[in-house]
């Protein structure tokens, strides 16, 4: 089908253009939610079955370095939202700005992300053969990112949840796997989407967004936003289970 | 209606003004869901968790990506996935909360122990 | 003297040549043929794993193939038949050619997209092929944990990637139907003018996309084990293969409405036209196609009866299997009602439709005897399974599927096939399928169990009578292959409207061109309105009576 400017040739008018790509990625947007509601089951019956492997694990996570994520990826939807508003209004030269701060916002996200996944590569807290939640406990010297403090907190709640649950080792890696299932669907999803931004930067640097037609900027911030939206629902899910100990 | 939308549809710009105030909002609940995660609430801090979740995500849903100004089908498409989902949650929760005692077999989601054979420590 | 079609000059099929026109092409219907290629070869590769189980079966004490071959043997045909034939075969070809001659559009809503989900099918079924040349599949093609993720020595991880990628082949015709349907009607085609095969495909787009997402996720966290050592389903690490079980039939229960609908469609098309009557109940048919999809996502756990899963949940859903039954059995009497006071022709895609009907019952109802708790607990997981799918499956969906081929066949080619030749065919089919099923039956309810390689030697009298049965099928099926391909080089010339059928794409030219309307038509008719149509060339009062000299041509036989 040729194109004659913005309009494909199966379409008569770029509203319908425009009606059928945005009714296209909602659509595809509830195959997300489908997708990620399936590992969420998942984390779900095994978090009620194994409540203390499972909070213990999620006191393992740094919440400054999960709530930063949370604020960074919000105001990513912020700038994302006020690029597709730049391209409905027509400033030009704003969109750019605001889609390279969306980016630079995913970067930092995947920053963080990357420092989070090292560390629990380092406390042998991924699921496997060498997995040990009293890793850092029992070898302090290893785990010199944590302080004395800490690992006497750590120490506390690892024995009463070794009380509550006496397979808390086995049990844990149940967490440890939803944790880097759901993160790391999520990640895969964010360097999707990192992908699009970086098109539609080059498309907008060529000034293919106006007013008229901006359904690109339009339908990929919903991606982004549906990305947002899984990782509101991941924080308090992974980090928050049972901070109150 | 043949092609057409389902009705003359003209795209409703939402100000920047709107933006703000949502992003200002979330932040602020982001501050609240962790600061309640401190709070012993027993079996009700998923609950809080939970609805708090929600509200941010229903405000991005309505005003980050425009579902408050869509057609009525686009709508219509939001509602039936978050439908669709609380039916897989719920409908296989309901299978695993109403195993009862029997036979002396026990059930960990309603007995909260933990009977499964362990092959490896 | 009636009128000799003509042959039209340019069409979808010599517009551009060359090898990249095809695998480039974002022409609907090109991506259709596409489709057929390669799902007929899976269908193939499917076929054949079918004849090793029924070769085997001929001896009682597992004599042609170990126990382990032999559950591999299983598992592919499931894969293959399931995932690269069942699922994509009416939607992907029938569905991809027809739904925008049948709105009147140009194309799909979404043509590259179209391109892609072929692509897309390509590489999760290389994957697969992969995994069965390098060691097969051997946990069912239900891939129970931990037999999957942890303890088989097949090639799951390949087969799991490729299962997964070409789900995604799924949700992206769907989507593009469902959007395609919404936003590109010509004027005029209202809702409820639309043809009952695009309420289907409707109908099952919406399973695709709620449905297909959640065994993505489901064999994605199975690969993740297997590969990665993560923890869900493994006991071993207090995981739970139950939740598989939950999660994996939350999607292959609905898949099955994914295999059947579009053979409804078909159907729904089939009767009218060659019943020369206007369908009974449109609105409760196309209702019906919305309620099997949705109440179809709520009957999943009755594959689970037997794995000590909650009683009460177990009622609910036998309950609501139960329920499901009704909007299929709706559309049934539609269909015979349709029949009632028709002119009846017995052309070879009414024998695939009244073949449908029969067996489509029995699958149906024996449906029952399964959905109900106490007999299921006799006849899960014996032959009584394997005759009631297949039934529906092969009795009902590919008699849809064949029977759409031969009466769309001259519209994507542009040539008829052989009639007699096709209507032995399809004899020979009916025959061979019920020698092939019927003992099943019989064989469930003595106790025979799927699934197993040697069997009780009484029983042996029955699998000869199944796999003799299979070898006539076999032939009913590469009859048509061979025919419809020699026809649409060498078969008679069609016309635009051979039956004639009273939908949109009989209105164009067969083949159709590239763009396929000239202009955009503006619909002012209703569907299968037989007494409304003085362009079909029928009998003006009853819409029924011999095509009389001058109109459009029968295709040489009435």
């Amino acid at each position: 089908m040729h194109r004659t400017g913005a309009l494909y040739g199966q379409f008569k008018t770029l509203e319908q253009q425009k009606d059928s790509a945005s009714l296209g990625m909602w659509i595809f947007l509830v195959t997300e939610v489908m997708f990620f509601g399936g590992i969420m089951l998942a984390y779900a019956i095994n978090r009620h079955v194994y409540y203390h492997a499972f909070a213990m694990g999620s006191n393992t996570l740094s919440l400054k370095l999960g709530g930063t994520n949370t604020i960074v990826l919000l105001a990513s939807s912020f700038t994302m939202a006020m690029g597709v508003w730049s391209a409905q209004t027509g400033k030009r030269k704003l969109l750019p700005l605001f889609l390279s701060l969306t980016i630079l916002l995913g970067f930092i996200f995947f920053g963080i992300k990357y420092v989070e996944y090292a560390q629990k590569f380092h406390h042998h807290l991924v699921p496997g053969a060498s997995f040990d939640i009293s890793y850092c406990v029992n070898n302090p010297s290893k785990c010199d990112d944590i302080s004395p403090e800490e690992l006497e907190i750590e120490g506390n709640l690892i024995a009463q949840a070794k009380a509550a649950e006496p397979n808390l080792n086995s049990h844990a890696q149940l967490y440890f796997s939803s944790y880097f299932g759901m993160t790391g669907l999520h990640a895969l999803h964010m360097v999707i989407g990192v992908g699009l931004l970086f098109w539609l930067l080059h498309g907008s640097l060529k000034g293919r967004f106006t007013p008229e037609w901006n359904t690109p900027v339009d339908i990929v911030g919903l991606y982004w936003h549906f990305v947002d939206i899984v990782w509101i629902y991941l924080f308090p899910l992974l980090y928050l289970i049972d901070r109150h100990k | 209606m043949s092609h057409e939308p389902e009705h003359s549809y003209t795209e409703h710009i939402v100000a920047p003004h709107v933006y703000l105030a949502i992003i200002l909002t979330l932040v602020a609940l982001t501050a609240i869901t962790v600061w309640a995660a401190f709070i012993d609430l027993g079996r009700f801090n998923i609950v809080v968790a939970l609805v708090i979740a929600t509200t941010k995500a229903s405000l991005v849903v309505l005003y980050f990506m425009h579902a408050k100004y869509s057609h009525r089908r686009t709508q219509l498409v939001i509602v039936a996935g978050i439908f669709w989902l609380a039916l897989l949650l719920f409908m296989t929760l309901s299978d695993y909360i109403s195993r009862i005692d029997y036979r002396g077999v026990r059930f960990p989601m309603t007995q909260n122990v933990d009977t499964r054979p362990v092959l490896r420590g | 003297m009636a009128v000799t079609p003509k042959f039209p000059e340019k069409h979808y099929l010599n517009q551009t040549y060359g090898i990249r026109s095809w695998l480039l092409t974002t022409d609907h219907k090109r991506i259709a043929l596409l489709y057929l290629a390669s799902v007929t070869f899976f269908f193939f590769i499917g076929g054949f794993f079918a004849m090793m189980i029924r070769l085997h079966l001929l001896t009682p004490n597992g004599y042609l193939l170990s126990a382990d071959t032999y559950n591999k043997m299983f598992t592919m045909h499931g894969v293959a038949m399931i995932f690269f034939f069942l699922i994509p075969s009416i939607p992907a070809i029938l569905g991809n050619f027809l739904i925008p001659l049948m709105i009147g559009a140009k194309d799909l809503a979404f043509p590259k997209i179209n391109l892609l989900s072929w692509y897309v099918y390509i590489v999760g079924g290389t994957f697969t092929l992969y995994s069965m040349v390098t060691g097969g599949l051997d946990t069912g093609w239900t891939f129970y944990t931990p037999l999957s993720t942890v303890y088989s020595n097949s090639a799951v991880a390949p087969a799991v990637i490729g299962i997964f990628i070409t789900g995604f082949s799924s949700i992206l015709t769907g989507l593009n139907f469902l959007v395609t349907i919404h936003t590109m009607r010509a004027p005029g085609m209202t809702w409820f003018r639309l043809p009952l095969f695009v309420w289907a495909h409707y109908a099952t787009s919406v399973v695709m996309i709620l449905g297909t997402p959640v065994v993505a996720i489901t064999l994605g966290l199975a690969g993740m084990e297997r590969l990665f050592g993560l923890g869900f389903f493994n006991p071993a690490m207090g995981g739970d293969p139950i939740l598989f079980q939950h999660l994996f039939w939350f999607y292959s229960h609905p898949a099955v409405y994914i295999m059947i609908l579009p053979a409804m469609g078909v159907i729904s098309e089939l009767i009218p036209t060659f019943a020369r009557k206007k369908l009974f109940g449109y609105h409760f048919v196309a209702a019906a196609s919305l309620a099997i999809a949705v109440i179809g996502f709520l009957v999943w756990t009755h594959h689970m009866f037997l794995t000590g899963q909650s009683t009460y949940a177990a009622l609910a859903f036998s309950f609501l299997t139960f329920l499901v039954a009704i909007p299929s059995a709706v559309k049934t009497f539609n269909w015979t009602a349709t029949l009632f006071g028709g002119s009846i022709s017995f052309d070879t895609p009414m024998l695939y439709a009244f073949g449908f009907l029969g067996l489509f019952l029995i699958g149906g109802l024996t449906g029952l005897f399964l959905g109900c708790l106490g007999t299921d607990i006799h006849i899960h997981d014996t032959y009584f399974v394997v005759a009631h799918f297949h039934y529906i499956m092969v009795g009902g969906a590919v008699m849809g599927y064949l029977g759409g081929l031969h009466f769309w066949w001259p519209k994507i080619t542009g040539r008829m096939y052989p009639e007699w030749l096709a209507r032995i065919a399809a004899l020979i089919l009916f025959v061979g399928f019920n020698l092939t099923f019927f003992p099943q039956f019989l064989l469930g309810y003595l106790g025979m169990p799927r699934r197993y390689h040697v069997y009780p030697p009484e029983f042996q009298v029955y699998n000869v009578m199944s796999t003799a049965g299979a070898s006539i099928l076999a032939i009913g099926y590469l009859l048509p292959m061979i025919y419809l391909t020699w026809a649409a080089f060498f078969g008679k010339v069609a016309g635009d409207n051979p039956w004639p059928a009273t939908g949109l794409e009989w209105k164009t030219p067969s083949p159709p061109p590239t763009e396929n309307f000239e202009e955009t038509p503006v619909v002012t008719w209703e569907a299968y309105d037989f007494h409304n149509r003085p362009d079909l060339g029928l009998d003006a009062p009853t819409g029924h009576g011999p095509h009389h000299p001058g109109a459009v041509p029968a295709h040489g036989h009435d």
